[in-house]
């Protein structure tokens, strides 16, 4: 009998301890969780800076004038040019 | 109670009788009395506590660990046909004090972070002098100024999160894109719109932190956050700056109050250009005027002039009346009618009925409108869309004016046949001109991309009579026309000049609209594109003059932009330069 319930005791305690461990590991696991959710959001919102100052970079009145001004580009005329066959 | 054993003649000290305790039996129960009722207080205190107040105390706990957590979400990006941004929201943070805690700062400290904020300390203190347990110090603060801010931890200064709008195309797309106000409220143009859609719902979740506010658990249902859609617009940016472009460039040369301009697919009704100047950025919107705001090419009407003629010719050839080469006598350039007369610019001969539209008479197309009764020249502006809004769902949009037939007087009626008595908007102008370019079927315009297959339009004409009123639309840009700055390099064009009158107070005003509305290419029209100049002032008047040249420049650009390969003969640089095919 007292050996019976001693057993019983070493499982509820062993129990006791897994379920704290196993309580922790979640709680570590969340948290690792949650920061990795952090930082997807984080580089969601840094994708949309990027692309955002992408469009302001390549905006079309910022590329007509560098065309026009410092690449010296014209707009060809579509008229064949006089010899061309 | 003690168990004598062994009664025998000798003691042992303890067993001695005398010692005997002889309690009486009421007092051990008293004893046992008393501690039960001790228990039972205890157990009914635990029952009050436990379920009968449970709620309060299970609330106090809570608002000790638990945290209910606001998930913003994002509203959704306006992109154009090819993914380009034009509106998207970003991140910022708003800074905020408690400003019992903050007003524990030192001077150095508000000195740095009134710095760091661009603010005066004195803007800094008065905000922070304040009794509430809450004031904002600075809202839409730039990410990585907040993080500095974080990292020297100011007493009492706290963050969160906000999002702000950007425009990144500014001043070109204000008009058709519009902008929100606070809170995500769109104000104007698409943001409005398409304000359900574009608007996220932001979600939230329960949570338990520990000791130093890490999430440790997450507690019951969870709500996600609903970004907003995005709303991809049939809009080319590309073709939007041309458009935009040469529109300004067209007013400021023409020293005009004001212009609009519209390029729309005629295969498929979608917008791919919608610009109006005055303009302004949506990025910064103080000292906004009233003028600057206006979506003319939408919510303005004016009385379009001869842009309308085509439709009259159009129903004359549909209705047998005249043909193609009937010819009309415009002599001698004045008609009366009624009381009033009605003259031409220029004076003109015999002309056929293709003449008529290529030099804009307004004596010929009073008389091939005259053959008319008054309700089929209604029912056709009608199933053109005249007098209705133009459904795009865009706030703000008119119906125009197109009064009942039934009392029209011949005077009107002639008037309207060259477009004085009606009133329009340029995108129902644009839309109208969409049965040139599509075989006499009117396409239902679109704000949004057409991703499956665009939908049919309305039959109102016969694709004979189309053919035949494009060659005069064609005839119009040629040198003999209204309209020869309007044509295009390497391509066939046609279009319609609009010279109108504008009414001020009810009267005809010395001041002008000029208008141009073309289809390109002749061959197989993929755009119509149409320019209105308002009260140009720099010498000419015409609308071949005035708009012409920024049809020329807008559809040349846009044809070469989608690719359109040219369908005008080849011509050699020098060798009858300036003179056209036909």
């Amino acid at each position: 009998m007292l050996r019976l319930n001693m057993i019983l005791l070493m499982i509820v305690v062993i129990g006791a301890l897994g379920v704290v461990t196993s309580q922790h590991r979640a709680r570590k696991l969340f948290q690792a969780l949650e920061t990795e959710q952090e930082r997807a959001r984080q580089l969601d919102v840094e994708y949309g800076q990027l692309q955002l100052e992408m469009s302001t970079w390549a905006n079309h009145p910022r590329i007509e004038k560098i065309a026009r001004e410092r690449l010296h580009m014209v707009t060809p005329s579509s008229a064949v040019p006089k010899g061309a066959p | 109670m003690v168990v004598r054993r062994r009664p025998q003649r000798g003691h042992r000290f303890t067993e001695s009788p005398v010692l005997q305790l002889a309690l009486q039996g009421w007092r051990s129960r008293t004893v046992g009395l008393l501690l039960m009722a001790a228990f039972l207080a205890l157990v009914a205190r635990g029952f009050y506590l436990q379920v009968i107040n449970n709620d309060f105390l299970q609330q106090k706990g809570d608002s000790r660990y638990l945290r209910d957590i606001q998930i913003s979400a994002s509203r959704g990006k306006i992109v154009d046909r090819n993914g380009d941004m034009l509106a998207v929201s970003t991140p910022m943070q708003t800074i905020w004090a408690i400003p019992a805690d903050a007003r524990t700062m030192s001077g150095e400290q508000k000195r740095r972070l009134a710095g760091l904020l661009d603010m005066k300390v004195r803007d800094l203190d008065g905000k922070i002098a304040s009794e509430k347990t809450f004031a904002f110090v600075k809202r839409q603060v730039s990410p990585e100024t907040a993080d500095r801010i974080a990292t020297l931890k100011f007493p009492g200064v706290h963050q969160e999160r906000e999002y702000r709008r950007f425009y990144p195309t500014g001043d070109m797309t204000a008009h058709i894109v519009g902008f929100t106000g606070v809170d995500d409220k769109g104000l104007e143009g698409v943001e409005l719109a398409f304000q359900n859609s574009l608007l996220g719902r932001p979600g939230s979740r329960t949570v338990i932190r520990d000791r130093r506010g890490a999430i440790v658990e997450d507690v019951g249902a969870t709500k996600p956050p609903r970004d907003g859609k995005d709303v991809r617009l049939a809009l080319d940016s590309k073709i939007q700056y041309l458009a935009f472009s040469q529109l300004k460039a067209a007013v400021e040369a023409n020293k005009a109050k004001a212009g609009g301009a519209i390029v729309v697919d005629a295969r498929t009704g979608e917008i791919l250009a919608l610009a109006n100047w005055p303009t302004y950025n949506p990025n910064n919107r103080e000292h906004l005027s009233g003028a600057q705001l206006r979506n003319r090419a939408i919510t303005d009407t004016f009385e379009p002039g001869s842009v309308m003629k085509p439709f009259t010719a159009a129903l004359a050839l549909e209705k047998g009346k005249v043909r193609f080469d009937t010819v009309i006598n415009c002599a001698p350039g004045r008609i009366t009618i009624g009381s009033a007369t009605i003259s031409d610019a220029h004076q003109h001969g015999a002309l056929t009925v293709a003449e008529v539209i290529q030099k804009s008479s307004n004596v010929g197309t009073t008389k091939i409108a005259l053959g008319f009764a008054p309700k089929e020249m209604w029912d056709m502006f009608d199933s053109l869309g005249f007098g209705q809004a133009p459904n795009l769902g865009f706030p703000g949009e008119v119906n125009g004016r197109l009064r009942p037939w039934k009392n029209w007087r011949p005077i009107e009626q002639a008037t309207m046949s060259y477009g004085h008595g009606i009133a329009v908007s340029l995108v129902q102008l644009a839309r109208a001109y969409t049965v040139f370019a599509h075989d006499g079927e009117l396409m239902p315009l679109s704000l949004t991309k057409i991703e499956d297959t665009p939908p049919h339009g309305a039959r109102i004409f016969s694709p004979q009579t189309m053919r035949e009123l494009r060659i005069m639309l064609e005839m119009a840009v040629q040198p003999e026309g209204t309209a020869p700055k309007a044509r295009v390099a390497g391509y066939r064009v046609g279009g319609k000049t609009g010279t109108a009158y504008k009414i001020e107070g009810g009267v005809y005003a010395r001041k002008y609209i000029g208008s141009f509305v073309g289809i390109a290419p002749i061959s197989d029209p993929r755009l119509v594109v149409a320019v209105m100049i308002d009260e140009p002032s720099g010498g000419a008047h015409y609308g071949g003059d005035v708009a012409g040249p920024a049809f020329s420049q807008i559809v040349g650009g846009a044809l070469r932009t989608l690719g359109v390969p040219p369908d005008a003969p080849i011509q050699v640089a020098d060798a009858g330069a300036g003179k056209g095919k036909l």
